[in-house]
């Protein structure tokens, strides 16, 4: 299921408009993961804070979407755009990369609340697509 | 048996009782054709799904957007028994609407996005984990008479 011309033009028209709140949506995005699926706080058990106003979580909530700001930036070859990022959630982090989907979906409610009338279902489906290739991008140094 | 909190009771029943279901039924259907297009091999009778503004302008899918959304009243109504309550409409989906049960998480997952972008802010993680957790009671419980 890889991006068309299309999806990649909706993704960058789509963040263009979101960026600014990108710090706030990664965070927001972040909480909701550890909330609604518990089971990705073990890879944050060196946090003492958690919750929703935690300077932790802001601050990785940023850093998660310099991320995504990093693969729209390399939308036309993400596997070589990602290829640092994957090496380390591949060999230092080894995060179980079901917990991508995870993360992808809840970024997914958090534009859907902040942007409701940007996530179109003709939005939805090219944003989702390029998540799940972000994803693929990401597992791709695992084995 | 799945526990609910009341908290959780609340926050479900409260999504529900403000739900516009001829509105958020139809969104939800729609999306789910739209984002993940294999689940229209379902809806062959239903005319012209095309695109998406034909799927949008579709009276037949939205008629049927808002029976399957009022399907989940069974559960809210039932939230201490959902396996059993479900019990004859996960035959129906297994034996002769020959549903693939993975499609239901997909349309679990359309409809959280549609009631979020309807709540906003008031969608909050609190929020979203009850509601999600009463859809994975519900898929579960419809998957259940599969064989």
């Amino acid at each position: 299921m890889s991006l068309t011309d299309k999806d990649k033009a909706t993704v960058k028209a789509l963040w263009a408009k979101i960026q600014k709140s990108a710090d706030a949506i990664g965070a927001d995005a972040l909480y909701r993961l550890f909330t609604v699926y518990p089971q990705s706080k073990i890879y944050f058990s060196h946090w003492s804070d958690l919750g929703p106003n935690s300077s932790s979580v802001k601050a990785h909530g940023k850093k998660v979407m310099g991320g995504v700001a990093l693969a729209v930036s390399k939308i036309d070859d993400l596997t070589r755009g990602l290829l640092e990022l994957s090496e380390q959630h591949a060999f230092q982090l080894r995060v179980d990369p079901a917990n991508f989907k995870l993360l992808s979906h809840c970024i997914l409610v958090v534009i859907a609340t902040m942007y409701p009338q940007d996530l179109s279902p003709e939005v939805h489906v090219c944003l989702d697509k390029f998540l799940a290739n972000l994803a693929l991008a990401l597992s791709e140094r695992y084995r | 048996m799945v526990e609910w909190t009341d908290k959780e009771r609340a926050i479900i029943t409260g999504i529900f009782s403000k739900l516009d279901y001829d509105d958020v039924g139809p969104k939800a259907l729609c999306r789910c054709l739209i984002v993940y297009p294999w689940t229209q091999r379902y809806f062959g009778a239903f005319g012209n799904l095309y695109n998406a503004e034909a799927i949008k302008s579709n009276q037949k899918i939205a008629d049927h957007g808002k029976t399957v959304l009022h399907g989940l009243d069974r559960a809210l109504k039932n939230m201490d028994n959902i396996k059993e309550t479900y019990a004859d409409l996960s035959v129906l989906h297994s034996e002769k609407l020959h549903v693939d049960p993975d499609n239901f998480k997909l349309l679990g997952d359309c409809l959280t996005i549609v009631v979020a972008a309807k709540m906003g802010s008031a969608f909050t993680a609190e929020t979203q984990a009850a509601f999600q957790k009463f859809l994975a009671v519900v898929v579960s419980a419809l998957g259940r008479q599969y064989h």
